[in-house]
């Protein structure tokens, strides 16, 4: 929807809140008018992974100047194995972006994915990915996010049950006045499939964290295997989180789990920390980084978990001074 | 090393240390017993600096300075060390990478340098060792389905590693059966230096069999009531705490 609405300069096709699914992450009511698309893009940031990272594809998004729409597809071959690290990187300004990817699974193929995305605190950027499994294909993504005015990463999978499996796994921290939104849908089409998530989110100063966790289990999609967790810490008053995950179930043998909690930092592991030395910001950091490195510890690439370990830490590190 | 001096202290809108006196000279271990709700727990969070203790009257000092100016980490840094009767699990944090990290911020807050990474691993290992626990244990998620042994070797370990002045032992027998306790408390033993002290908080005279403290005292309503030697422990082991009055 928005890339519709930069293509056409139609400020009326902005999704918002009368769009069901967005009414937490408002861009008709965030952007009075819409930027042009211009073909031109703003300087790669300056990230520190790698560009050479063993066995993994990087690809890096430079932000548009103004307006920016890409639509960018991935093959995986059957039976090929492909790790992926997507950078969509950070420009300046009020940009407004839209990226959407289309992955393609072919039998037996996998693919492990870590999502980094990095936006100006002014921008407006969506990414959508969906994605095609064939029988017998593991799909398993990682999204880290430091939010934006409004930012949205949003992922389908069509899982089509079999030996398939299927690991999408979020992490947001978000300071300031930043806004980030994880919505995921994952749709078990046929028998025995599997899907597990796990997304937690930091929220500080007067910053939201939107998550939208959706399963549906069609008709026939008995022994389906979904279990999804957010866990959310809200450690100002004036942030706040929304979550919403929900399970659409219309197989009957199936186990579907969600779980879904909000809290703030634990007091008691916080002075157990600082008891045996930790500086208070230090002894949180600790807790806030380990909170969200559980998540980064399901990445089975070794490098890829390193570099998720590491945006991690330095986005933990940024809530230091923040109104907590 | 810690001299305690009329201290009074509130929990929210109930007094529960009540003009409490307490000297532990260098080198010495002290034992403070007492019935539930004497205020021993809170004592030693007092002591340690945990918020929502709040100290209305009274002095405490650790080798002169003013400990409760102080906050956690800086009494911590300051040679302060509390073995937590119910010790935290902390998710995602290897124990070994904690341990060196809150070594390493009390050594910055003393202006001395960090460890080395091989020195600190030395270290662990011996520790580790003389505890006999697992070390593959420490490279797991501090605490995290630990058995109660298990978490209280671990603060004995954390002791052991920070190698502090004052040792506060709150409560380090419950939940231990025997083999356990005497582990934990050839631990504590081992640690015993002319140039440390330690305050053995306890409920059950049971723990005092394995460490001999040098004097005993006894917490009663929020003030100590009465001090001796080790035979003290022994006396209300046999005659229970009612003399003393029932707890506030």
């Amino acid at each position: 929807m928005l890339a519709e609405a930069l293509r056409s300069g139609d400020r009326t096709k902005l999704p918002g809140r009368r769009h069901e699914g967005w009414r937490w992450t408002d861009l008709f009511g965030a952007l009075t008018t819409v930027p042009p698309l211009n073909p031109e893009r703003q300087a790669l940031g300056s990230w520190s992974v790698p560009i050479a990272l063993d066995g993994v594809v990087v690809r890096r998004f430079a932000a548009p100047i103004q307006g920016g729409v890409e639509h960018v597809t991935l093959e995986v071959p059957a039976g090929d194995h492909r790790v992926v690290l997507d950078l969509i990187e950070a420009g300046q300004g009020r940009y407004v972006r839209d990226l959407a990817f289309d992955f393609t699974l072919g039998v037996g193929a996998s693919l492990e994915r870590l999502v980094m995305i990095a936006d100006d605190a002014d921008a407006v950027s969506v990414a959508t990915t969906h994605v095609q499994m064939q029988a017998r294909c593991d799909f398993a993504q990682t999204v880290l996010a430091s939010g934006a005015r409004r930012q949205r990463v949003e992922t389908h999978v069509d899982h089509p049950g079999g030996a398939g499996r299927v690991r999408l796994d979020g992490a947001y921290l978000l300071a300031g006045a930043r806004h980030a939104d994880q919505t995921t849908v994952v749709r078990h089409l046929g028998r025995d499939g599997e899907s597990r998530q796990l997304v937690r989110g930091v929220v500080a100063g007067a910053a939201r964290g939107v998550f939208q966790g959706r399963i549906e289990v069609l008709q026939g999609a008995d022994g389906t295997d979904a279990r999804l967790a957010h866990n959310g810490l809200i450690l100002s008053d004036r942030a706040e989180i929304d979550s919403k995950p929900e399970l659409e179930i219309y197989a009957d043998d199936v186990a579907c789990a969600h779980g879904n909690t909000i809290g703030a930092l634990d007091e008691d592991a916080l002075f157990y920390a600082m008891s045996r030395g930790l500086p208070e910001a230090e002894a949180r950091r600790l807790l806030i980084t380990a909170f969200v490195g559980e998540v980064a510890e399901r990445i089975r690439h070794p490098g890829l978990r390193d570099q998720a370990l590491i945006f991690l830490a330095a986005q933990a590190e940024a809530f230091d001074g923040e109104g907590r | 090393m810690l001299k305690i001096d009329n201290l009074h202290v509130r929990v929210g809108e109930a007094e529960i240390l009540k003009g409490l006196s307490l000297s532990v000279p260098t080198g010495e271990v002290h034992a403070v017993m007492g019935p539930n709700g004497a205020g021993k727990s809170t004592l030693s969070y007092t002591l340690a600096g945990r918020s929502g203790y709040e100290v209305t009257d009274g002095t405490a000092q650790l080798l002169g300075d003013d400990l409760l100016a102080l906050n956690a980490s800086e009494r911590a840094a300051k040679g302060v060390f509390l073995s937590f009767q119910y010790p935290l699990e902390i998710p995602g944090v290897p124990a070994l990478t904690f341990v060196r990290a809150a070594l390493n911020a009390q050594r910055k807050a003393r202006g001395e340098g960090e460890i080395s990474a091989p020195e600190f691993l030395k270290k662990a290992k011996a520790e580790a060792a003389n505890l006999k626990m697992d070390f593959e244990m420490l490279r797991r998620g501090l605490n995290v389905g630990f058995s109660g042994g298990e978490k209280k070797r671990m603060e004995i370990f954390q002791m052991a590693m920070l190698a502090p002045r004052l040792a506060i032992l709150d409560e380090t027998d419950s939940g231990l059966d025997i083999d356990a306790l005497k582990i934990v408390s050839e631990g504590v033993n081992a640690l015993r230096a002319a140039d440390r002290s330690m305050l053995v908080i306890t409920h059950y005279q049971r723990l005092l069999d394995h460490i001999r403290p040098d004097r005993v005292h006894v917490l009663a309503a929020g003030r100590i009531v009465a001090s001796g030697g080790p035979e003290l422990a022994l006396e209300l082991e046999r005659d229970g705490y009612d003399k003393y009055g029932k707890a506030a």
